[in-house]
């Protein structure tokens, strides 16, 4: 509970704090650790990896799209209601797609290889009138537009599938699902972190003043709310009104005309009516003592007075639907919106009288995280508005014009607005929703299938709320509310750090429940109802005031009674298991919250210190006839959200004592301290060893190592691909990796590692690497490139054409670079490729404007072949071509290139623990040094990347996967698990070692390749997991001599891609001129760049021209050719010139003699 | 083989040498490595022939010298590997055979693969390093190298088949090296341009006559269950993979052995005697056994050194309070040699060819000196 300060219960009993042993406490057997791991991956399988999107997907599928059918359910024509329609029930089908007047079913496997989306069509029942009689018909499974399909969703083939099924629709069963297929790319709903909702939240503002504001979100309405303290006097401020209002003023506008009751309802300490009295006084010096008055000084202040019956009557409005709209009025009784006033009020009093009552921001417990499904249903929510209203507009128009028998709807209804709106959002990411004023970019994302780990951590990444360029630390800090919720470890480096998150292991993020049934179980547990009492009452001591989701529900003479109650409820499953019950002693207030988008986690619940779960649960779990649920229902585990952990008193570990924290308070046990990382950060072992930035740089590094991507890797079609060819399972591994599978897709090779300095090539992080290893293949690994032809179809049925390869009369090819092409005029999957081959033989017609009516001749085409353009000197593979139609029936023909490399000098690895450096160079098997057991090692890396790194796992992981090879068992490192046994010990890794034979330290005995004799240090080598990072050195290289320049100002054009040359740049030019090269300036931007000869006229100074019949120069300016003379200029200064010249300004050179 | 200590390490003088000897701990430096706890001192031993002449010790490299001290004991010889000792030379020229063994000495392997049809999940490049890197039963001696412009013949290929297919509704197969057939006509493959009508199909090799007549035994496979690929129902694999000769400078893949290393002599010397419960403990220390126990009678233990050589150096026996009790030690001119074949030639073989190979260097070297 919240009260744990010590020496704090005057007045209740004194709680001896060291209970005397008693019989019954010494005959109590001594329990025994329960393992519990067991539990992380029952959670997994219940909810899995991607679980949130999954079920924020389905609760719109299966809920909130029926909620927003029903909500607009009828249409009618504005000139005639009792033309209507009527959607009676809304479903999304099957996926499936409609071609050539036939529905088929579709996988997303094909949509990702067509490039088609994955949708299902939206089914609704619908009733309408028909004809100039309005005979009202009926219609079932009429389709109103394609909705995208999450997959692994309830809407999803894929849904409940095992392991053989999804194989045979070419799914990985491994990939967790979560996200959609749209136009052949898949793309993530990324989660949106955003402030909470409908909650008071007490700040300052930038001005320092302290604020209380709250964000109202309805179906209907969004608005913000702030009440601000100004120079001692307390002001509303809406959007709607030009000048804030003193809160007083709306006091009385709300009906409160009484000064006495607005501070009884704020509360009866005195020290509120001392902040309230220059308010108060504000208001009475204005002369406003009636309600009347008061919506007068309101109505002077509206900000747009409406045109009809200019202010008169707004404020009153506003009031009602603008002021803290989510606080509902019924029938007109604002005194619901009056108490919340004064509880704002309060709060912010209580805030300035006592600063700890604050609200953080940046606390977890005041964020919600905004879903895959709220944000769809947002989008799906408007366009069905906008196709409803197209359909009125279309009747309106259609009987405006013709007075013939009227349409029915079920005409005017297009698909296209609900199809293409959902898919042009999710493929570009930009949601713009007019009518929710809703205007965010880069909400969906290409989901990156660089390697397994980049494809999870983008499931669990959540984007933030504040533009990145901020330079506030706040929001980047690490939040003590993270715990548990949020992985600490995993944020980018750079302009996002902090900001964009990643989900912990275990935790989960909640959809909306129904509050109706949570009202009544309220009442029915005695909260009393604001309505019945009076100002005075609401802040009785003792009593505490109930919120649901924001709303004030009532208060309660015993809330401890009241929470345990509840939670009671929930354990038993009479209420949803998110609910979150917490009572905050500070504000005098039980929050109960069931809306979405909080993050929550599971825990043991412990009753007095003593687990709930014991074996015997756990062996019914291990046998399978418990599952998660169980647990959850049979109340051994519950979920609590960050705001209800503030209640709790976690304990990590049943069996252990917690220094000065009593056992009996303990509520609850932590499953696993290894959850409170990410799935990105789970797969560094001994991460609790390392200095903390390490294990971020590891995040950001383990989503670009190549690995396997998905057990259907060599059937995609992404664009770029890398994979290692020999990838391995760490030899060091943690649960996490187990849990989510990363041993089964592994990104990464257990090298033996020996750290000492060689040869001088490994200083700056560098690795020395054996090249018998790389010839046996080690770090090996392939590049997969997509090239995509389309075979464009243009007017009058002419199209581009492939054509086989033209040979001369004796078979030989009439180009070299056809060699590679098929008969077919497409490459061979199996050619060997080389640079500036053709992989698709195309023409195209000369004339594509306009068809000629007639079949065209050969010579009507020209050639536009695909030229592949790849290394010279290497050699790349065909892998594969395939051939489909894309959505505007153009045939797209897609050639997969294979390039299968092998590590070279420059390129980039990295062990696991943010370690990165590049291959210095390559030795010898011979020259390198070799232990008493004949063990080489594979890459040798320098000493100096420990002492200010600090990555002492990277030294445990060595030991603990030296111990692990030489008994033959893998060995574990998770986060925090030396207590539970996740975690080896160093202590029995190294007698281990012992035992084999080896020195407890890791270090071996080792003799030089290169002079056979013994090395003068023992030197620390084992196996440490290394992975290969995409960045490779033949994707960098780049130089030139003379090549390409770019049309407009002649100079060389830029950038690796257009053969650019390497750009001279200003820092390097105050190096030249401080050590006075001025020759070698003069050649670097001017001779090597684009020097330009000019004529130019002495006496005006302007650029004249070279007449080549007459051979001399001439100034048009001066109309004569007698002062001309010759200069070289950078071209780009030339059109500098004239580009002034265009615009009125004369740029005059003046030329001497030198 | 010594049996104890430093004493069957006399120095053996030269006739014209007076019987001077080192002081025992020069003698120590001298000859041995020693592996204190912290870190090995006396690695470098001295080169310089005059090091010691103050007292009289000759420290040169003398022919005879060597041919007296220059021992090899086999210890154990098995038709894939081979351990022997090799007593009285300097760790260069150990370090010499060892390097040459792994990178000089010539095999065959797979260099050249066509590939006919491959619908298998491995690609191209991955199937042909795969059967690069299986070690083949061809002896290379009898072949040549072959370079750049040459013809491929039968004195410098061989010629292997792999076609395996897996047929359509049977379960998946594994594709053994057991599965490459060695085709001792030469290649079946006919170049792809069509020949001129008559003479023989033009392949990619050009075989006057079959290897079965020009070698005794016929190639293959060293290892028959290596694993080369996993087909699945309806694909097939279908090429022809030509060995050349090479050495395992160029790739690991002409490597003769899997390794081929040393280890200095081990030598473990109780300074101080050890009796009693720290006996005991020493003997428990060592995972090796290198300890033993000596009954002194009426129940007295002492420590004594039972099996030095199995010492891996775990530096255990030096460690902890007692440490300074025991030192250990590596024999310097002794080597513990062990060649791992990967199965062309057997390991003495191996040895003996790379003998040859550092002869025939130095004689370049001589040649060139003359
Ligand atoms: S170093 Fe280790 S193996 Fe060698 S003798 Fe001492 S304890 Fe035994």
């Amino acid at each position: 509970m919240a009260v744990l300060a010590k020496g704090d219960n005057e007045g209740g009993k004194v709680v001896d704090t060291m209970p005397l042993p008693t019989y019954h406490s010494l005959a109590a057997p001594v329990r025994k650790p329960v393992d519990k791991f067991a539990l992380l991956p029952a959670f997994l399988k219940v909810r899995g990896l991607v679980k949130e999107h999954i079920d924020s997907f389905n609760y719109f599928i299966d809920k909130g799209i029926k909620k927003i059918v029903e909500a607009n359910n009828r249409i009618e024509a504005r000139n005639d209601p009792s033309i209507y329609l009527r959607y009676l029930d809304v479903r999304v089908g099957m996926p499936s797609i409609y071609e050539n007047c036939n529905v088929e079913s579709i996988t997303p496997h094909l949509c990702r290889l067509t490039d088609r989306t994955y949708s299902a069509p939206i089914e609704v029942d619908i009733q309408y009138t028909v004809g100039k009689q309005h005979v009202v018909k009926r219609r079932n499974k009429f389709i109103i537009g394609y909705m995208p399909i999450m997959l692994r969703s309830s809407a999803c083939i894929l849904n409940e599938m095992d392991e053989d099924e999804l194989a045979k629709y070419g799914e990985c069963p491994l990939d967790p699902g979560g996200y959609f297929v749209v136009k052949g790319t898949e793309k993530v709903i990324l989660i949106q972190e955003q402030l909470s909702k409908n909650r008071i939240i007490v700040d300052t503002d930038s001005k320092g003043r302290v604020i209380a504001s709250v964000t109202s979100s309805t179906h209907a309405i969004k608005s913000k709310t702030v009440v601000l303290m100004d120079k001692g006097k307390i002001y509303l401020q809406l959007n709607q009104f030009t000048k804030p209002i003193p809160i007083i003023v709306v006091m009385k506008a709300m009906g409160m005309e009484s000064d006495q009751e607005a501070v009884q309802m704020v509360g009866r300490d005195p020290r509120y009516g001392d902040l309230l009295f220059p308010s108060i006084q504000e208001c009475a010096s204005e002369r406003i003592y009636t309600r009347q008055q008061a919506l007068q000084y309101m109505d002077e202040k509206v900000m747009y007075p409406g045109a009809t019956n200019n202010k008169e009557g707004r404020s009153n409005s506003i009031l009602h639907d603008v002021f803290i709209a989510h606080v509902p009025v019924k029938d007109g009784n604002l005194r619901p919106k009056c108490i919340y006033t004064a509880v704002m009020l309060r709060r912010m009093l209580d805030a300035i009288l006592n600063s700890d009552t604050f609200d953080d921001k940046d606390y977890v417990g005041n964020k919600r995280f905004e879903l895959s499904g709220q944000l769809i249903s947002l989008l799906f929510e408007d366009l069905f508005k906008t196709m409803n209203s197209q359909a009125v507009e279309r009747m309106n128009k259609n009987s405006d014009k013709t007075r013939s028998s009227p349409l029915d709807f079920s005409q005017l209804i297009m698909q296209d607005t609900i199809t293409f709106g959902l898919e042009r959002a999710i493929s570009t990411g930009n949601w713009d929703i007019k009518r929710f004023r809703m205007h965010r970019k880069g909400v969906s994302q290409v989901l990156s299938r660089l390697s397994y780990m980049a494809t999870l951590g983008y499931m669990t990444r959540i984007t933030p709320q504040f533009e990145k360029t901020r330079k506030t630390s706040g929001p980047r800090a690490l939040q003590p509310s993270q715990w548990g919720m949020l992985c600490p470890c995993d944020t980018p480096e750079g302009e996002a750090c902090g900001l964009t998150k990643n989900l912990a292991l275990l935790s989960h993020i909640t959809t909306d429940q129904e509050e109706g049934p949570l009202i009544d179980l309220c009442h029915s547990l005695g909260v009393e109802d604001l309505l019945f009492l009076s100002s005075e009452e609401i802040h009785a001591p003792g009593s505490f005031l109930v919120m649901l989701n924001g709303l004030i529900l009532g208060k309660h003479k015993d809330p401890q009674r009241l929470v345990i109650h509840l939670r009671n409820l929930r354990r038993s499953n009479v209420i949803g298991e998110f609910v979150s019950i917490f009572i905050n002693e500070k504000q005098r207030c039980v929050h109960i919250a069931s809306d979405g988008g909080r993050v929550c986690r599971p825990l043991i619940i412990a009753d007095m210190g003593i687990s709930r779960i014991d074996e015997t649960h756990m062996t019914k779990l291990r046998d399978g006839t418990y599952d998660f649920d169980d647990f959850l229902s049979g109340g051994l585990i519950e979920y609590l959200d960050v705001n209800e952990e503030n209640n709790a008193l976690i304990a990590l570990y049943e069996h252990m004592d917690q220094d000065d924290v009593e056992r009996s308070s303990i509520t609850h046990i932590e499953i696993e301290p290894l959850s409170i990382l990410g799935v990105v950060s789970g797969l560094i072992p001994y991460p609790h060893h390392n200095q903390s930035p390490r294990n971020t740089y590891q995040c950001a590094m383990g989503k670009q190592a190549m690995g396997n991507i998905a057990y259907n890797q060599l059937f995609r079609a992404d664009s770029l691909l890398y994979l290692l060819v020999y990838a391995q399972r760490p030899l060091l591994t943690t649960k996490t990796i187990e849990l989510v599978g990363y041993d089964k897709l592994g990104a990464g090779q257990n090298a033996t590692v020996a750290v000492m300095g060689y040869s001088g090539y490994d200083i700056e992080d560098a690795i020395v690497m054996n090249k018998s290893s790389l010839d046996r293949g080690f770090g090996r690994c392939i590049a997969l490139k997509k090239y995509t032809v389309l075979k464009d179809n243009y007017v009058d049925g002419v199209s581009d054409r492939i054509v086989k390869p033209q040979r001369d009369k004796d078979g030989v090819l009439m180009k070299q670079n056809m060699r590679a092409l098929d008969d077919d005029g497409i490459v061979a999957p199996g050619q060997i490729i080389r640079n500036h081959d053709i992989y698709v033989n195309k023409q195209t017609p000369m004339n594509t404007s306009k068809g000629i009516g007639r079949p065209l001749t050969d010579s009507c085409y020209k050639d536009s072949p695909a030229i592949y353009k790849g290394v010279d000197g290497e050699t790349t593979v065909v892998d594969r071509v395939m051939l489909c139609s894309d959505t505007n029936d153009k045939l797209s023909i897609k050639c997969i290139i294979r390039h299968t490399r092998r590590p070279e000098v420059g390129d980039k690895f990295s062990s696991r623990h943010g370690q990165k450096g590049v291959c210095g160079t390559i030795i010898q098997q011979e020259d390198f040094p070799f232990s008493e057991r004949g063990i080489c090692p594979d890459l040798i890396m320098n000493p100096h990347g420990f002492p200010s790194r600090m990555t002492i796992g990277k030294m445990i992981e060595l030991l603990g996967g030296k111990a692990g090879v030489s008994c033959g068992r893998f060995h574990y490192g998770s986060a925090f698990g030396e207590p539970s046994g996740n975690a080896d010990n160093v202590a029995d890794i190294s007698s281990t070692l012992i035992k084999h034979g080896f020195s407890y330290n890791g270090k071996d005995f080792l003799y030089s390749g290169i002079l056979g004799q013994p090395l003068e240090a023992y030197i620390f080598m084992g196996p440490i997991y290394y992975q290969k990072l995409k960045h490779m050195v033949l994707d960098k290289m780049h130089a030139r001599a003379s090549g390409p320049r770019v049309l407009l100002t002649r100079q060389p054009t830029e950038g690796r891609s257009r053969d650019g040359g390497l750009r001279l740049g200003e820092m390097e030019r105050d190096c030249l001129i401080a050590y006075g090269a001025s020759m070698l300036i003069f050649e670097r931007l001017m001779l090597s760049s684009d020097p330009y000869q000019v004529q130019v006229c002495r006496k005006c100074g302007l650029l004249g021209y070279y007449n080549h019949k007459l051979k001399t120069s001439y100034c048009s300016m001066c109309k004569n050719g007698e002062n001309m003379a010759k200069m070289r200029l950078p071209y780009a200064c030339k059109l500098l010139f004239q580009e002034l010249h265009a615009m009125n300004v004369v740029p005059r050179l003046k030329l001497t003699e030198v | 083989m010594p049996k104890k200590g430093t004493k069957s390490k006399e120095v053996d003088n030269a006739p014209n040498q007076q019987e001077n000897k080192l002081p025992d701990y020069l003698e120590v430096q001298r000859t041995r490595v020693v592996c204190n706890a912290d870190a090995p001192i006396h690695t470098q031993g001295y080169q310089y022939s005059g090091t010691f002449a103050a007292m009289g010790v000759d420290n040169s490299v003398s022919v005879e010298k060597f041919c007296k001290n220059f021992k090899i004991e086999i210890n154990r010889l098995t038709e894939d590997d081979m351990e022997f000792d090799m007593i009285g030379i300097d760790a260069s020229i150990a370090n010499a055979f060892r390097r040459i063994l792994i990178a000089e000495v010539p095999t065959m392997a797979i260099e050249k693969i066509f590939m006919v049809d491959n619908t298998s999940v491995i690609a191209d490049e991955v199937l042909s390093h795969r059967l690069g890197l299986i070690p083949l039963r061809a002896d290379p001696r009898l072949f040549d190298y072959i370079s750049e412009n040459d013809v491929p013949n039968e004195r410098n290929t061989v010629v292997y088949k792999l076609h395996v297919s897996c047929p359509k509704g049977s379960q998946r197969i594994t594709v053994k090296s057991s599965e490459l057939e060695w085709l001792p006509e030469g290649s079946q493959l006919s170049m792809a341009a069509p020949a001129q009508s008559g003479d023989k199909q033009k392949t990619f090799t050009s075989f006057s006559q079959s290897q079965k007549e020009i070698l005794e035994e016929p190639l293959g496979v060293k290892f028959k269950d290596i694993t080369i690929a996993r087909l699945g129902p309806g694909q097939a694999i279908e090429l022809e993979a030509h060995a050349v000769k090479g050495v395992g400078k160029v790739h690991a893949k002409w490597s003769p052995v899997a390794t081929a290393w040393y280890r200095m002599l081990p030598e473990v010397v109780i300074l101080k005697d050890i009796e009693g419960d720290d006996a005991e403990e020493l003997v428990k220390k060592c995972p090796v056994n290198v300890f033993d126990i000596e009954d002194l009678g009426n129940g007295g233990k002492r420590a004594v050194v039972a099996k030095p050589r199995a010492c891996t150096l775990c530096r255990e026996c030096v460690m902890g309070p007692n440490g300074n009790q025991v030192e250990l030690r590596r024999v310097r001119d002794h080597f513990i040699f062990t060649i791992e074949s990967t199965g062309a030639l057997p390991p003495e073989v191996l040895f003996t060819e790379a003998v040859k190979i550092l002869e025939e260097k130095c004689e370049r070297v001589i040649s060139e000196l003359s």
